[in-house]
């Protein structure tokens, strides 16, 4: 393709497109199924952020790790966790990633190399660290990438993290998720930097800034940082600029935000959109090659949702099973 | 073939075998080689009681000291263990728990049940417990009931190196998190111990010694008191089983009940505070279970609720003694006995 100014070949790009469409049809269907009501607990939701998850994890294969945060969907979904049994789980179904006994908040499948979604804000950092070091043992060339908030970064399990990944040249990268806000608090309140490049100089790692809401720019910055982990550079961080489409969780008024904040995100800033528009643009893909994936996935989305909503539900036997491997 | 050596020298033993047999484990911890990246030795300490010395030479690489960042290093040792090491990590004293807690309480012990039974965390965190070495609040508690209380967790906590050497053994081999506790007086404790490697497993408790009108329950150093009580007792025509549990999750309430049910009585002895401690645990399950079986109320001997003092005369109050221990079987025994 002589006319291609993108850094992947079209069945990239139609992947990398599918990711995004994949993570927004499901986030978009849980907004509506959970004021529905039908869904236990409380769920937070990624729609807005797709660009990040999906142009850091084009990087990575089931060999590299990553560890998730509470906001974690799009990042199982990424890394190739299973869209039903994530849509089971998240209702609680024994068919669910976790057999309904993690919910929306620890969606993991350890055989893709998805370590969890966490419900502890920053706890992924130090075990991303075990995963560079085990991967260092092996030397298998694999990675380890954990993502944080804004808000997150400002846990001391962070900082440990950044230093030990530093000292020990562990193949990790850190990724911040500045979606500028910790719940309902901004990050200009709670962190005293301008930008996060600062705070990984001060821990002696390189850094690069992007447009979260730019999946080239994303996908451009994470693959110069991954390469040169996987090549024993070390650790580095980055981070992603971005915008979250609704609350913290569902149900969250948002008063925190500016009128009007989330109309103008979506409608200057969807991440989704702004890819299209480039992809089509040059003509590489057709309209008719977006819409096609966007009807598809509807489709799964739909064909998860029912097949959640059918699914059994745990046994009680399920509460005492797996508290250990053997007891 | 056996011989005498030290709880700590037999620790070092386990770790060795261990490090030999399997590739995958690796030790992590504050100054386990200790002088990484100083002007002097190298491998100036191993270990800040020398627990680990001598392996870094073996094992090159394999031993990595750490910052003093325990919630980076042990949620890394857990995080390894989820990608197929077996890490052992040293919490130089359990105390230290505090600054590194949740990668213990809701990483690590949740990881199986809370990802539908998938995932494997074989850690092992050792770390140093207990008073008596006038190292004051911070760096002499015996923390086991906050780790007992949290389903996921494996607890044990030996009271001799030929103990200690199986069972951390074992701890290693295990596909579950274990937090292994090292009672720093007991150290140098000297008992005969095999030099090949061996496996004691979980759940089964020690009879140290047998005995038809007392059961005490006990664990760690205080097994070490309750033997000297017995003997004190048996002078005195009482003779009292000790029960040394070796591992307190999971606990073996099968040996407990089985003794109850032949003494009638329970004296439960704990260094750990009295409130929802190993004693009130055991206290309660023998109540619940063999209420038909006591003769007597089950007695509690713990530390007071307090912090572990520093003056020497008032830590010495503060850890139950023999004495202590004896007085609370009279208390159970001593009408009986005048009836006889």
């Amino acid at each position: 393709m002589s006319n291609n100014p993108f850094p992947l070949e079209k069945p990239d790009l139609l992947k990398a497109y599918r990711t995004m469409r994949t993570i927004r049809e499901f986030e978009e269907r849980l907004h509506i199924e959970f004021a529905r009501g039908d869904i236990p607990g409380f769920v937070h939701l990624y729609a807005g952020e797709e660009a990040c998850a999906a142009g850091v994890m084009m990087h990575l294969t089931d060999i590299d790790r990553i560890a998730s945060t509470h906001r974690g969907h799009g990042h199982c979904i990424a890394k190739g966790v299973d869209v039903h049994e994530m849509m089971a789980e998240i209702y609680g179904k024994a068919t669910g990633a976790c057999r309904g006994k993690g919910g929306s908040m620890h969606i993991a499948d350890l055989s893709k190399g998805m370590m969890g979604a966490n419900g502890i804000l920053g706890a992924g950092a130090p075990l991303i660290c075990g995963a560079g070091l085990a991967a260092k043992f092996r030397g298998d060339g694999g990675v380890g990438v954990t993502f944080f908030g804004d808000g997150a970064s400002n846990q001391g399990t962070v900082l440990e993290s950044m230093n030990l990944a530093a000292i020990w040249k562990l193949p990790v990268l850190f990724v911040v998720e500045n979606n500028g806000y910790a719940e309902a608090t901004s990050v200009n309140y709670a962190t005293a930097i301008d930008s996060f490049i600062d705070r990984a100089t001060g821990f002696g790692l390189p850094a690069m800034a992007v447009d979260g809401t730019d999946f080239f720019a994303v996908y451009e910055a994470a693959g110069e940082l991954i390469r040169r982990a996987r090549e024993g550079g070390g650790p580095a961080l980055l981070e992603c600029r971005m915008v979250r489409f609704f609350g913290h969780f569902e149900g969250d008024a948002q008063t925190y935000k500016a009128k009007g904040e989330n109309d103008f995100n979506r409608a200057n800033r969807d991440c989704l959109n702004l890819f299209a528009e480039r992809v089509l643009e040059v003509g590489i893909v057709s309209t008719e090659e977006i819409e096609a994936i966007d009807r598809e996935l509807l489709l799964l989305i739909e064909a998860s949702v029912t097949a959640a909503k059918a699914a059994p539900l745990p046994a009680p036997r399920d509460l005492t099973a797996d508290v250990y491997v053997s007891y | 073939m056996a011989r005498k050596i030290s709880f700590k020298q037999a620790i070092n033993e386990a770790l060795d075998l261990e490090m030999r047999r399997d590739p995958t484990v690796i030790l992590l911890g504050e100054d386990i080689v200790g002088g990484a990246g100083g002007k002097g030795e190298e491998d100036a300490w191993g270990g800040v009681l020398g627990v680990t010395k001598g392996l870094h030479a073996k094992y090159p690489g394999r031993l990595l000291d750490t910052p003093l960042s325990e919630s980076a290093y042990i949620g890394a040792a857990i995080g390894a263990a989820c990608c197929g090491m077996r890490p052992v990590a040293e919490l130089m004293f359990l105390d230290f728990m505090g600054v590194c807690f949740d990668q213990i309480l809701n990483q690590a012990a949740k990881f199986n049940y809370m990802f539908g039974g998938k995932a494997r965390t074989p850690v092992t965190i050792r770390a140093m417990v207990g008073a008596g070495f006038r190292a004051a609040a911070q760096h002499s508690q015996m923390l086991t009931p906050l780790f007992t209380h949290i389903p996921g967790l494996k607890v044990v906590c030996p009271s001799n190196a030929y103990d200690a050497k199986g069972l951390l053994i074992q701890s290693i081999r295990d596909n579950d998190p274990v937090i292994f506790c090292e009672h720093k007086n007991l150290y140098g404790h000297e008992v005969d111990v095999p030099a090949e490697a061996y496996a004691l497993p979980f759940g089964e408790a020690n009879i140290v010694r047998d005995g038809r009108d007392v059961t005490i329950v006990t664990y760690g150093l205080m097994v070490h008191r309750a033997v000297e009580a017995a003997a004190v007792l048996a002078k005195q025509g009482i003779e009292a089983e000790v029960i040394d549990l070796r591992t307190l999750s999971p606990i073996d309430w099968d040996t407990v009940i089985e003794s109850v049910e032949t003494t009638g009585r329970l004296v439960v002895v704990d260094e750990a505070h009295p409130r929802c401690s190993l004693a009130t645990d055991v206290a309660a399950y023998v109540a619940q279970h063999a209420f038909g079986a006591l003769k007597a109320a089950p007695q509690m001997v713990t530390a007071p609720h307090t912090p572990v003092p520093f003056s020497p005369v008032l830590e010495d109050l503060y850890l139950p003694t023999a004495d202590v221990i004896a007085t609370a079987v009279s208390r159970i025994t001593a009408r009986e006995k005048l009836v006889a």
